[in-house]
């Protein structure tokens, strides 16, 4: 069964990626102060890209300086007009220079290039865009006259979206009148290096925009810095627990989005072939390494076979393989850590006697591959539904009633985002209304866009990104 | 003591509200409360850890009847809770003037303050959401709107000073949007808190949405603070740094929702704004195709 596509790769010429990377930090280019380096590959082929700085406490009080510097000499006097043309300027730039940029994405991350083409770097741009447009516009925002901003943020994003997490950061503390330093994930710094320069290009002033690339370390010497004001965190549950921790007695804002475990619920009236593409895009989408990922499906019992039979023949077209070709449907897991994880929680659901199921799917010799698999048989006891796997692995649960499905569904300490599939009105608000969520998406799943709030309920995290909301983030409210 | 005729009179017993009964603390224990001239006014409830759960037991069973109620109704109970204590009010007047050792004129305006609080807040039950919700202009054919909603079950540890009108101020917020509360009463100034328990219990609010205890509020915050039943706890009334960095940190355990204690001792008397309902609020936002 299926087609047979020739191969066509998007050529990867059009980036020019350095044999090496200093911090950015004031506006420069610099050496971290200790030397230390680590090597960033392509999840694809395990391929060494570059070696970047790994940057240790100094190069983070420097940093910090800096973007203090540029705070309270530059940044917080200019107009709010001109912080907004700015960011225009950043999102003009982002566009023309989108082609590169989705690759260099796919080529660090080891996503689709059909996804960083069609999705992140529109988003990426989008994002910039609309918060350009509020830096003047903040006393209308609802946070009353001449809202002040925070000061110095401090940011520390995820490997899964690079780029646009960097937009969701940068874009709201920026038209809010802060400055920033920003933490990329280890695995993938490449992309926020690459905006390093067009920072440059844009001619913002030094020190507004401030990049250090890093481990953990990095990270919580960030958060924990003593001059900064804010801190931003993306990333799992465990990390940001112990941000709030670090930040407890301090008069730091903190916003945090971590992780999920989405309920995508499919009643008996739903579209069932609408349904099955809504499945399929919030689990594998980005290989399933999306926070806010469908990854419990829980089918309404009476259409359970048929919508399985339907899934299952759905994944055999599925195309997994070179991220930079545009037919690929799924590409790279970002790292082997990832992978291992990925591969223990998956037997651990065969171990617990959940039933593994995939399409016939040749891996790639090289680089890091997990095929797109089901679990059937699924308990609300089991590991595979209750923990993050972050990774293309749906498990699949039935209920009966739409009370037990609100029972199953809300039975997680998360709460980013849930998803319904009927036909009926009444019932998608019913729903809408008792998912203890941050986003439901009913009839759709994983939409996301610049003036739509984002973000969870309990252990999901608090505060909003995106939308009028997302400014409250970076003001002094 | 009797009155100038002869008449003994009949004295309160304070004890603890939970679930919208007047139980005692299970653990037996009381505290003698002064007023601040320093005589005695009552043995207080000293609330133990038991007590704080329990507590949190009653404000969870009663978050889907009130979140669920209509934005209408919340606002009606919290104008009847107003009503009621304005029936009370000479009462509260006597209870405040001892607790705070203020002279009858100036109780009586942190009296009419605090009544005038609930009517504020009153009206925001059905207001709330059009000022803080929207709808979001998405670049697709999706109609996508985000609302408020209530966080669900939160601590409040109360004002130490303010006895009434401060403990108003951040109870109300906290109930008006739908969430409810475990709230630590003032230590030294308990018995306004007691009495406005019995102003809840007469006003239609659902038992088990106001849950009100006396004791120490360093005993029993720390339980609040890691209780993974809790969604967010206002340390209001901490004022040892300390405590707060500490309660701060074991409230990470479930990500609860932290408002840190004022940097200063904070005036009540003027318009509180909207922070202290929006701390306690979350954002959902809905998605969904526009077709034919």
């Amino acid at each position: 069964m299926g087609f047979e596509y020739a191969p066509a790769p998007e050529s990867s010429s059009i980036v020019d990626i350095a044999p090496s990377y200093g911090l950015y930090i004031g506006g420069e280019m610099i050496d971290p102060i200790d030397g230390t380096r680590f090597k960033t590959v392509n999840p694809a082929t395990e391929a060494v890209l570059s070696e970047v700085a790994a940057a240790g406490p100094e190069d983070v009080d420097r940093a910090v300086a800096a973007a203090r510097a540029a705070y309270n000499d530059r940044w917080s006097r200019l107009p709010a007009r001109a912080r907004g043309k700015y960011l225009y300027r950043i999102a003009r730039i982002l566009q023309e220079r989108s082609r590169e940029l989705a690759v260099l994405e796919t080529i660090d991350n080891g996503k689709p290039i059909r996804e960083s083409r069609d999705v992140d770097l529109p988003l990426v741009a989008a994002h910039f865009f609309y918060y350009a447009g509020w830096a003047d516009k903040l006393d209308h925002a609802g946070f009353g006259p001449d809202p002040r901003p925070l000061g110095v943020a401090a940011q520390v994003i995820p490997w899964n979206f690079p780029l646009l997490m960097l937009a969701w950061k940068i874009a709201p503390a920026l038209a809010c009148g802060n400055t920033v330093v920003l933490k990329p994930a280890e695995t993938t710094p490449l992309t926020a290096l690459a905006f390093a320069d067009i920072c440059r290009q844009a001619d913002l002033p030094p020190g507004v925009v401030n990049i250090v690339t890093g481990a953990g370390d990095t990270g919580r010497a960030l958060v924990e810095h003593p001059g900064v004001d804010k801190v931003a965190f993306t990333g799992s549950t465990e990390v940001g627990r112990q941000i709030a921790r670090s930040v407890a007695g301090s008069r730091k804002k903190v916003t945090l989005e971590l992780g999920g475990k989405a309920a995508n619920i499919v009643f008996d009236d739903a579209p069932l072939d609408q349904a099955v593409e809504g499945i399929v895009n919030g689990i594998f989408f980005n290989q399933g390494h999306v926070c806010c990922a469908g990854s419990r499906l829980l089918v309404q019992e009476s259409i359970v076979d048929d919508l399985l039979d339907h899934l299952k023949h759905r994944l055999g077209t599925i195309r997994l393989g070179d991220p930079l070709d545009k037919n690929t449907d799924i590409g790279a897991i970002n790292s082997p850590e990832q992978l291992a994880r990925i591969r223990e929680l998956s037997s651990v659901g065969e171990a617990e006697g959940a039933e593994r199921w995939s399409p016939p799917c040749d891996l790639p010799e090289r680089g890091y591959w997990f095929p797109p698999t089901l679990f059937t048989g699924v308990s609300q006891a089991h590991r595979i539904a209750r923990e993050e796997i972050f990774g293309p692995v749906l498990s699949v649960l039935t209920f009966r009633t739409p009370a037990e499905a609100l029972e199953k569904a809300n039975n997680t300490p998360y709460g980013l985002s849930a998803g319904v599939w009927t036909e009926k009105g009444s019932r998608i608000l019913w729903m809408a209304q008792r998912l203890r969520a941050g986003v439901v998406w009913a009839n759709t799943f994983n939409r996301f866009d610049p003036t739509s709030p984002f973000g969870g309920y309990k252990e999901s995290g608090y505060g909003r990104e995106g939308g009028r909301h997302g400014l409250e983030a970076y003001l002094d409210v | 003591m009797s009155d100038p005729d002869g008449r003994v009179p009949v004295r309160k017993t304070y004890k603890l509200y939970v679930g919208g009964a007047f139980p005692r603390s299970e653990s037996g224990r009381t505290y003698e409360v002064t007023s601040a001239r320093g005589q005695f006014l009552a043995n207080a409830a000293l609330a133990s850890r038991k007590d704080a759960r329990d507590a949190v037991v009653a404000a969870r069973k009663a978050v889907p009847g009130w979140s669920g109620a209509t934005a209408y109704n919340r606002g009606q109970v919290l104008y009847r809770v107003a009503e009621m204590l304005e029936g009370r009010r000479a009462q509260f007047v006597a209870e405040v003037a001892d607790a705070e050792g203020l002279k009858p004129r100036p109780a009586a305006d942190v009296v009419d303050a605090a009544i005038d609080r609930w009517v504020w807040y009153a009206g925001w039950s059905d207001k709330i959401h059009q000022v803080q919700g929207s709808s979001n202009p998405v670049a697709g054919p999706y109609f996508d709107f985000s609302v408020p909603e209530p966080t669900g079950v939160v601590a409040v540890v109360a004002p130490p000073d303010s006895s009434l009108l401060g403990l108003v101020s951040v109870v109300a917020p906290v109930v008006v949007t739908g969430n409810t509360a475990v709230v630590v009463a003032s230590e030294e100034r308990p018995l306004p808190a007691i009495t406005l328990a019995e102003v809840l219990a007469t006003s239609d609010l659902p038992g088990g949405v106001v849950n009100l205890l006396t004791g120490r509020a360093a005993e029993i915050a720390p339980w609040l603070a890691s209780h993974m039943d809790v969604n967010a706890i206002d340390l209001a009334g901490i004022t040892d740094q300390e405590l707060a960095t500490e309660l701060e940190a074991a409230a990470a355990e479930n990500l609860k929702r932290v408002v840190r204690p004022p940097a200063d001792t904070p005036e009540w008397a003027p318009d509180p704004g909207l922070d202290r309902m929006l701390a306690f609020l979350e954002t959902k936002t809905v998605w969904h195709p526009v077709g034919i």
